[in-house]
Order: C-alpha cells, then sequence, then structure tokens
C-alpha cells in the first residue's frame, strides 16, 4: 500500500476553486517534485494533505500506518515570521511538541533527537544563536531541522531554495538528496524544473494541464508535445 | 525612605505591593506573544470591553467587581478571537465596534446611574487606574492572588505549545497540535490579565503593561526563553519601582507604573543599540 494516495482531488479555499482533479500516489523512498507555475495551487496541495485545508471534493488517504502528525513540514518562507525572538535550539526542538503528550517539557530523548537533527543539517554549533540573525540559507537548515525532528518516514517540502544564491540552493538540494538516500521519503515544491528533474523520481505537475507520473514518463509525454 | 517604612507597616500597602507584583508577573508573561501574533489589537479591545463591564458592575453594585467583569471579558475574548479568525478585515471592524460601543455605553451607565457624587472621579480612576490597588479588600487581594498563580502555572506547563502556535501556527497545526484550543487558551488567559491589570493601572493602560515589558526585553535577547524571564523581571521592577514612587511622592500608581516601563523601554532600546 502506498504512504499517500490522493485520488479526484479539488482544492480551493471557501467554495473558490484552484485545482482541479488531481490523483497521485507516493510511495515508500518516492521524492516526488510538484511543479508548476505561481498560483497553480501547490502550496495549497500541500496544505490540504497536511489537513490545514479542507479539499473541496475527493479524497487522501495515508498508508502503510503513517499518521498526519509524522509529516515533516517546511513552510514556504513568507509563512514564518523572521524577526521573531528565538534560538536555533528553540525552534528545532519545537519540532517535538506531539511527542510530548501530556508531558509539559521536552525530555532527554526529544533534546537528543534534536541534536541529531541539527547535527545531520550542520547547524549544531548554532544551537545557540538567535534564528533572526541567521542567513537566508542557515535559516532553512533550521527550518528542515525542525521538519526532520517531526518526521519519521515523509518530509515535505514547500520551495525549500526560494530566496538562496546559487551556491547555498545547491547545498540544499544535496542535503535533501541525502536525507532521500538515507531511506526517507520526500515530497519537495519547486519553480525549477530543470532540479525537479535531476533530483526527483517522479513528477506532479499542476496547472491546466494535470500530470502525474515517473520522471521517464514526464520526459517521454514532453518530447511528445514538442514533436 | 522613613516614609516608605511607614507606609510599609499598613497592611493595604504591603497587599497592594504583593498583588502589584502578581499582577506585572502575570501581565508580562504573554507580553511577546501578544506583539508577535498581532494579538495586541484584541488586548486593546477588550480593555474597554472590560471598563463596560466595571462600569455595570458599579451600577449593579455587585460586591465584588471581578466576579462579573472577568466571565464577560472572557466572553468577549472568546468572540473577538473568532470574528478576528474567520473575517480577516471585517475582524478589525467588529473589534472596534466592540470596544469602543463598550466605552460609550459604560460612560452612559454610569451618567444615567450615578453611584457617587464624583462621577468624573469615579470615571477616570476606572480608565487611569486608581488608588484602587491601596483600597483591595481582602477578598480581592485573594482573588488576585488567586488568579494570578493559575496564569503563572498554566503558562509555565504550556510553555512550550505557546512557543510553538506563536512562532509558527502552521507547522504547529501540521503536527497535529490543537492550535485552536491553545488559541483559546491564550485569549481566556488575556482576558484574566486584563482583568487583573486593571485593578492596577486602569483599563487606557493595560496594554502598555503587557506590551512594554515584551517590547524592551526583545531589545536586549534574541531567544524566546531569555525574552519571557527577562520582560518578567522588567515588568516586575517597573511596578515596584511605580509603586513605591507614587507612594512616596503621591502621585497616580497606574500612570506612575507605566511611566516607569517606558523609561525602562527607552533605556533598554539604547542598550540593544549600543550592543549592536
Ligand atoms: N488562504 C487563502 N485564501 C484564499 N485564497 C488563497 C489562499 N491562499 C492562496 N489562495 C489562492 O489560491 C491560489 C493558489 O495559491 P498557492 O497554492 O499558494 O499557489 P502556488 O503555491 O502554486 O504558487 C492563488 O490564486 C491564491 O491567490
Ligand atoms: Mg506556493
Amino acid at each position: 500500500m502506498a504512504l499517500l494516495t490522493a485520488k479526484g482531488l479539488f482544492l480551493g479555499y471557501e467554495g473558490q476553486s484552484v485545482a482541479e482533479n488531481i490523483s497521485f500516489t507516493v510511495e515508500p523512498g518516492d521524492y516526488l517534485c510538484v511543479i508548476g507555475e505561481n498560483g497553480s495551487g501547490k502550496t495549497t496541495l500541500i496544505r490540504t494533505i497536511l489537513g490545514l485545508v479542507k479539499p473541496l471534493s475527493g479524497q487522501i488517504a495515508l498508508g502503510e500506518g503513517l499518521e498526519k502528525n509524522q509529516i515533516g513540514y517546511l513552510p514556504q518562507q513568507d509563512e514564518i515570521q523572521r524577526d521573531f525572538p528565538a534560538s536555533v535550539e528553540e525552534i528545532v526542538l519545537s519540532g517535538n511538541l506531539h511527542h510530548l503528550g501530556w508531558h509539559p517539557f521536552y525530555r532527554k530523548e526529544d533534546r537528543a533527537r534534536a541534536k541529531e537533527a541539527m547535527e545531520k543539517m550542520g547547524i549544531l554549533h548554532l544551537a545557540q544563536h538567535p534564528y533572526r540573525a541567521l542567513s537566508g540559507g542557515q535559516q532553512q537548515r533550521v527550518l528542515l531541522a525542525r521538519a526532520l525532528v517531526a518526521a519519521d518516514r515523509l518530509l515535505v517540502l514547500d520551495e525549500p531554495v526560494s530566496g538562496l544564491d546559487p551556491v547555498v540552493t545547491a547545498e540544499m538540494y544535496s542535503l535533501i538528496r541525502t536525507l532521500h538516500e538515507e531511506g526517507m521519503t520526500m515530497i519537495m515544491i519547486t519553480h525549477d524544473v530543470t532540479t525537479a528533474l535531476s533530483e526527483a523520481t517522479h513528477i506532479l505537475h499542476m496547472g491546466k494541464t494535470v500530470f502525474f507520473g515517473t520522471k521517464e514518463a514526464y520526459l517521454e509525454q514532453e518530447k511528445g508535445e514538442e514533436q | 525612605m522613613d516614609k516608605l517604612i511607614m507606609y510599609l507597616q499598613y497592611p493595604f500597602v504591603r497587599y497592594a505591593i504583593i498583588v502589584g507584583v502578581l499582577i506585572a508577573l502575570c501581565s508580562s508573561l504573554l507580553g511577546v506573544t501578544l506583539v508577535l501574533k498581532r494579538f495586541s489589537f484584541i488586548g486593546d479591545g477588550l480593555s474597554h470591553v472590560a471598563f463596560g463591564a466595571m462600569a455595570i458592575a458599579t451600577v449593579l453594585k455587585v460586591s465584588n467587581d471581578m466576579l462579573l467583569v472577568l466571565p464577560i471579558t472572557i466572553l468577549c475574548a472568546i468572540l473577538l478571537l473568532r470574528t478576528g479568525r474567520n473575517t480577516r478585515i471585517k475582524g478589525d471592524a467588529v473589534i472596534a465596534m466592540i470596544s469602543v460601543g463598550a466605552l460609550a455605553f459604560g460612560y452612559l451607565l454610569m451618567n444615567l446611574f450615578p453611584t457617587s457624587s464624583n462621577l468624573t472621579g469615579d470615571v477616570c480612576s476606572t480608565l487611569f487606574g486608581s488608588t484602587s490597588i491601596l483600597t483591595l479588600k481582602p477578598s480581592e487581594v485573594w482573588l488576585c492572588a488567586v488568579l494570578s498563580v493559575i496564569v503563572i502555572t498554566i503558562f509555565i506547563l504550556f510553555y512550550h505549545r505557546i512557543f510553538s502556535v506563536t512562532f509558527d501556527e502552521n507547522f504547529a497545526l501540521a503536527t497535529g497540535t490543537r492550535v485552536d484550543i491553545y488559541n483559546l487558551m491564550i485569549a481566556v488567559v488575556i482576558a484574566v490579565i486584563i482583568v487583573l491589570a486593571m485593578n492596577l493601572v486602569g483599563s487606557l493602560l493595560i496594554s502598555a503593561l503587557v506590551i512594554f515589558p515584551a517590547l524592551s526585553a526583545m531589545r536586549l535577547f534574541q531567544s524566546f526563553k531569555k525574552v519571557t524571564i527577562c520582560s518578567a523581571i522588567l515588568s516586575v521592577f517597573g511596578a515596584l519601582a511605580g509603586l513605591i514612587i507614587s507612594i512616596l511622592a503621591d502621585t497616580p500608581v497606574g500612570s506612575t507604573i507605566v511611566a516607569c516601563d517606558v523609561v525602562i523601554f527607552g533605556l533598554c532600546y539604547l542598550i540593544g543599540r549600543v550592543k549592536k
């Protein structure tokens, strides 16, 4: 059974349709890139998967025992408060919130999990630094570390490299690739088609025509259209 | 100094100082959340509602004002939160309507059913705080103390959740946090704090008491924990200084405390500048 199955999804806000008839599946170990123009509903799709927005119609099913709160989420940049007074560690720790249950405070294992994630993202030395003083790339690593703390098997990344310079962008993609190679299933939004085609295993193209399939099938179809 | 020691011998002065410190502590805790979540408008609206409720309590001659003012303010907090969420732009208008309406009705009620000969004095003391902190009855002191302790306990127990919901509501929601419940809790706690703070500084100055210490602390520190602790300390310090000065110099309690908070903010602003 697939980790995530979407069938005939209609997305939108308060009856206003944003995207129509979207179906796709995500198997464990997949790296799905969602591409499409600005405003085509990519963010809305992610928010619907996470349960932040209700679909107008259609179904989303999680499989393989995956719970909704085990999905790690990296929001699009403009949704975060940049000038918030918080240390890197405080933010990464907050990925543990749903592990807390009835405990009021984080336990040893929560702190260990946060430390491990910061180590993986190469930001352990910044743990006590203020988030708002970091560079854009470092801030994204912090948010990725937080997503990693929250996630067990599936990461959902909404434009993780927007606003970053080319060098930092390449670093970010390589970090994500490493996580994928270590067994994490990925859903990543990007409007950089070249990257999508070099990194992903599957492509979901949103817009007037909706495409879902493997990267190879996507290339075939593009070729077909050109001729 | 002698004057201060003499005053400290009166139990009501000691009560006032204990209650003042507790209220200052409470009001500073949620300051950061209020500022950053743009909940401050709710705080402002609520303080006006509290004034209206106070007027009703005065007219009805309720023995303990807070027993009436508290539920009304909490109810309005919940209402404001709801409208503020659902309709983005209209939310502001609703808040303005409720708060200005409450002010007008409050004043009207106090005019129609004057309970004392000194109406302007009554209104003024409700708006700007009076010496009421010095005239609290033991039952009110106890209520204040109990509510303060409840607020502080809730804040400590839910500290990490409040942090997450304040920093990134979407992420918290995505990982299965009941954000709506915590928002409700924050709104109710804000209502309680406002009613408490009304005793100390009056309803027009409440926002200052809540927001200034947080803004000051944010000038000095960069982590949520440090900012929270620092704003608690600054708030308590400001309240103590304000209370003592007002006793010695015979100035109005509320505005003296707020003046102290403003001076502290100015100092923190300068220190923050120099540190950079
Ligand atoms: N909270 C919202 N309420 C109503 N409409 C929205 C909301 N968020 C986004 N939209 C609209 O939905 C459409 C798709 O937006 P979005 O999913 O962010 O696109 P993308 O991420 O692909 O750029 C846009 O036209 C946008 O204006
Ligand atoms: Mg988007």
